[in-house]
C-alpha cells in the first residue's frame, strides 16, 4: 500500500522529457506515504519509455502492450487503466494535466466513482494528509482540496508544477508486464488521422512565451514578435483580442478560455493584462510586460517592466539579444 | 434522433467572489452569473446539427434556483426542451456527483444520440466532467472537438477533428457520444427579441434526486469524496520592477536581466 502511480503519457510512442516530470513529486509523496513511486505505461510498445521512467526515478513500472494502444484512445485505455488498478490498487495516480491526462483521469474516475483533484499546483502531505492545491477563478483564490476517503486518488497536475526529476543512467526498477484482456472491440473509436499543427513549439510545455495583444494594432505585428520569439527560442502566444482580430489562430489563445501556461519566462508584449488573460499565465516564474500605458494592470503582476512602444522597444531588444548571444 | 446539451450557470469572472468559507463552496445566489462561455459553443453546435440533421435539442442544467437563467437562454436560442436538475441534496457535488446526476437526467430523457457539453467550466476549471458522464453512460467520450465533420444518426457514427497537443487528431466513432467542444469550433449567435420573450413566459420544468433515481451516496457534500479544506488569496508576486531610462538602457538592463536566468539560450 502507499503506492504512487505516474501516468507517463506519449502519443505513439514518442515522448519528451515533461512525460516523465511528475516521477519527481511522485516519488517524495510516496516515501512519504513509505510505498514506492510506480510508472503506468500504456502503449502499442513501450520497452523505451519504460527503461527511460526508470531512469527518471520510477522503482516499478506497469507496462501494458498491445497494439490497441497504439494511439491514445480515452475508452480502451481507460478499461485497461482499471483493470490494473483493480489488481494492484495504488493510493494515488498522478497525471498531468493535459487533454491525455484529463481524459483518462476522468474516465477513471467515471468508471471508479470517485472524485478528480484537477489542474493542480501544488500537492503536498500536512500531518499525513494529502492535500492538493489548485487555482480557482483565474488564479483570484487558490483553493486546498482533500480526498480523503476516495481510493485511489486521482490528481491531474498543472504542466511544469514541479521540478524535473533528474535522468540518471544505471538506476535499478522492476519492470511487470501485464497484459489485460481490451480488443479493438472494445473501443467506440477509431484515429483515422493526426493532422500537426503548423505551430511549432507547443505553448504548454513551452520554456519561454512571446505573447502578443491588441496593442500590436494590425497582424504584421506578429512577424516582428515571432522573429524575436525565434531569436530567444520562445513560442508564440496571444491574447483574445489578437485572436478575436484574426491575427493569429485561437491555438496560441493564453488565458481563461485558451490555454493555461506556466513557462519560466512569460514576455506580454502590447497585452493590458485583463483578469482573464492572468487567468491562463498568472503562475509563469518570471513575467515581463512591455505595454506603453504605465497603468497597464499586467505591471502589476510583472517581475520586470518596460514603459514603451513595443514597435521601438522589441526591436532594441532583439538587437541586444543578438549581441549578446553571437547571433 | 436526439441531442442534449449541458450548460452550468458560472460567475462573471470580473464579478466579486464570495464564498461560503465553513463549507467551502461558492455563493452562487449573491454573484452575477453568466452562461459557462464555452458551452455557449456547446448550444450552437447543437443547434448548427439540428438545422443540418433535423433532431431534437433537449439542454440540462444543474444549479441552484437560479440556473433557470441559462436554460431560458438556451430555449430563447429555440432548442426544443430543458430541465432542470434542481434539489437542495445536490448542492455541494463534486464533479463526479455532478457528472453522475447529469448521466441520470441524460438517461432519463433517453435515445440521446449526442451530449454536446463545453470542455470546461471557468469556475471549476476542470474540464473532468464531460469524461466523467461519458464513462457512466459507456457513450464515446470524444472531447476537445474543434470540428465535426459528418454525422450519420441512422449508422450511429460520428467523425470529429479534436485539438490536442502538438495538432489535430480526426477520429471516427460510434453513437451515442458524448463531444465537449473549444472556442472557435462555431460563432454563437445571440437571441433575438421574440425568441426572449417567448422564452421569459416558459415553464422550466424541474427535476429532483428522486425524480432522477440519484443513489444519494454518491451525491452532494456528504458524499463529494473531493473537499476544500481552504480558501486563499495567492501571495501577491514580489513587487515588479520598471525598468528605468532611455530605450537603449531600458533594453540592455532587460536583456541582460534575462540573460542572468539562463533562461535564455
Ligand atoms: C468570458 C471571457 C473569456 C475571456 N477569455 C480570455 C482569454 O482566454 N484570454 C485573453 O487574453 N482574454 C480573454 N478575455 C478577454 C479579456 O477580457 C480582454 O479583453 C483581453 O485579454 C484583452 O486583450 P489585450 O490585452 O490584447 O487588449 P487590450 O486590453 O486592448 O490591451 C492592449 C494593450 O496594449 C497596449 N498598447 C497599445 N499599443 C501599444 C504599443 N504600440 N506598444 C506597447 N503597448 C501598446 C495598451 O496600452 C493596452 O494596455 C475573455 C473575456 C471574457 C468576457
Ligand atoms: N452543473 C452543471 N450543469 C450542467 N452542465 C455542467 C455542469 N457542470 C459541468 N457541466 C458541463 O461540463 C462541462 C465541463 O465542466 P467542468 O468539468 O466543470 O470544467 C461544462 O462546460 C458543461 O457543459
Amino acid at each position: 500500500m502507499g503506492d504512487v502511480w505516474v501516468y507517463i503519457e506519449h502519443r505513439e510512442g514518442s515522448t519528451s522529457p515533461l512525460s516523465f516530470e511528475l516521477l519527481g513529486i511522485g516519488k517524495k509523496l510516496a516515501q512519504e506515504r513509505g510505498g514506492k513511486v510506480c510508472a503506468l505505461v500504456i502503449g502499442e510498445s513501450v520497452d523505451q519509455i519504460a527503461k527511460e521512467a526508470i531512469e527518471y526515478g520510477a522503482e516499478k513500472v506497469y507496462a501494458l502492450t498491445g497494439g490497441v494502444f497504439k494511439n491514445f484512445r480515452s475508452d480502451v485505455y481507460t478499461k485497461a487503466a482499471c483493470q490494473l488498478i483493480e489488481k494492484y490498487g495504488p493510493d494515488i495516480i498522478l497525471f498531468r494535466s493535459t487533454t491525455q491526462g484529463t481524459d483518462l483521469s476522468s474516465g477513471i474516475a467515471g468508471k471508479l466513482n470517485v472524485g478528480i483533484c484537477a489542474d493542480a499546483i501544488s500537492v503536498y502531505h500536512e500531518n499525513n494528509v494529502l492535500k492538493m492545491v489548485r487555482a480557482a477563478f483565474g488564479g483570484r483564490f487558490n483553493v486546498t482540496v482533500v480526498n480523503e476517503r476516495a481510493t485511489p486518488k486521482l490528481i491531474t497536475v498543472r504542466p511544469k508544477a514541479f521540478e524535473m526529476p533528474e535522468k540518471k543512467d544505471g538506476q535499478k526498477g522492476e519492470i511487470i508486464s501485464e497484459s489485460v484482456g481490451v480488443s479493438d472491440s472494445d473501443s467506440m473509436m477509431k484515429v483515422v488521422d493526426f493532422v500537426k499543427s503548423a505551430v511549432t513549439v507547443n505553448l504548454v510545455e513551452a520554456d519561454i512565451i512571446v505573447s502578443g495583444g491588441r496593442g500590436l494594432g494590425k497582424p504584421e505585428g506578429f512577424n516582428l514578435l515571432r522573429e524575436f520569439a525565434d531569436l530567444i527560442g520562445a513560442a508564440l502566444g496571444a491574447s483574445r483580442a489578437a485572436v478575436d482580430s484574426g491575427w493569429i489562430p485561437y491555438e496560441h489563445q493564453v488565458g481563461q478560455t485558451g490555454k493555461t501556461v506556466k513557462p519560466k519566462l512569460y514576455i506580454a508584449c502590447g497585452i493590458s493584462g485583463a483578469i482573464q488573460h492572468l487567468a491562463g499565465m498568472r503562475t509563469s516564474d518570471c513575467i515581463v510586460a512591455i505595454n506603453k500605458d504605465p497603468d497597464a494592470p499586467i505591471f502589476k503582476i510583472a517581475t520586470f517592466g518596460i514603459v514603451g512602444d513595443l514597435y521601438q522597444v522589441i526591436p532594441k531588444l532583439i538587437e541586444k539579444f543578438k549581441a549578446k548571444l553571437g547571433k | 434522433m436526439k441531442v442534449v446539451v449541458c450548460v452550468k450557470q458560472v460567475p462573471d469572472t470580473e464579478a466579486e467572489i464570495k464564498w461560503d468559507v465553513e463549507k467551502g463552496v461558492l455563493k452562487r445566489d449573491s454573484m452575477d452569473p453568466i452562461t459557462n462561455p464555452f458551452d455557449e459553443f456547446a448550444v450552437e453546435e447543437a443547434l448548427l446539427t439540428r438545422e443540418k440533421y433535423d433532431c431534437e435539442i433537449y439542454a440540462i442544467s444543474m444549479g441552484p434556483e437560479r440556473a433557470q437563467e441559462v436554460l431560458r437562454n438556451a430555449l430563447a436560442l429555440g432548442v426544443n426542451g430543458v430541465y432542470h436538475i434542481l434539489d437542495p441534496q445536490l448542492s455541494g457535488s463534486d464533479t463526479f456527483g455532478t457528472a453522475y446526476a447529469l448521466a441520470k437526467a441524460i438517461m432519463k430523457i433517453g435515445d440521446v444520440d449526442i451530449v454536446f457539453m463545453g470542455r470546461q467550466s471557468t469556475d471549476g476549471n476542470t474540464g473532468v466532467v464531460p469524461g466523467e458522464v461519458a464513462a457512466i453512460l459507456g457513450y464515446t467520450p470524444l472531447t476537445y472537438v474543434s470540428k465535426i465533420r459528418e454525422i450519420d444518426f441512422q449508422g450511429k457514427r460520428i467523425v470529429v477533428e479534436r485539438a490536442i497537443e502538438g495538432g489535430f487528431e480526426v477520429v471516427e466513432a460510434k453513437l451515442p457520444a458524448v463531444v465537449s467542444v473549444i472556442k472557435g469550433i462555431n460563432e454563437p449567435r445571440l437571441p433575438n427579441l421574440m425568441g426572449i420573450r417567448r422564452a421569459a413566459k416558459m415553464e422550466i420544468p424541474k427535476w429532483t434526486c428522486d425524480d432522477l433515481g440519484l443513489d444519494k451516496d454518491k451525491v452532494g457534500l456528504s458524499a463529494s469524496s473531493t473537499r476544500v479544506v481552504e480558501i486563499s488569496v495567492p501571495p501577491p508576486k514580489a513587487q515588479g520592477e520598471i525598468l528605468k531610462g532611455d530605450l537603449d538602457e531600458v533594453a540592455e538592463q532587460l536583456a541582460s536581466r534575462l540573460l542572468d536566468l539562463k533562461i535564455i539560450k
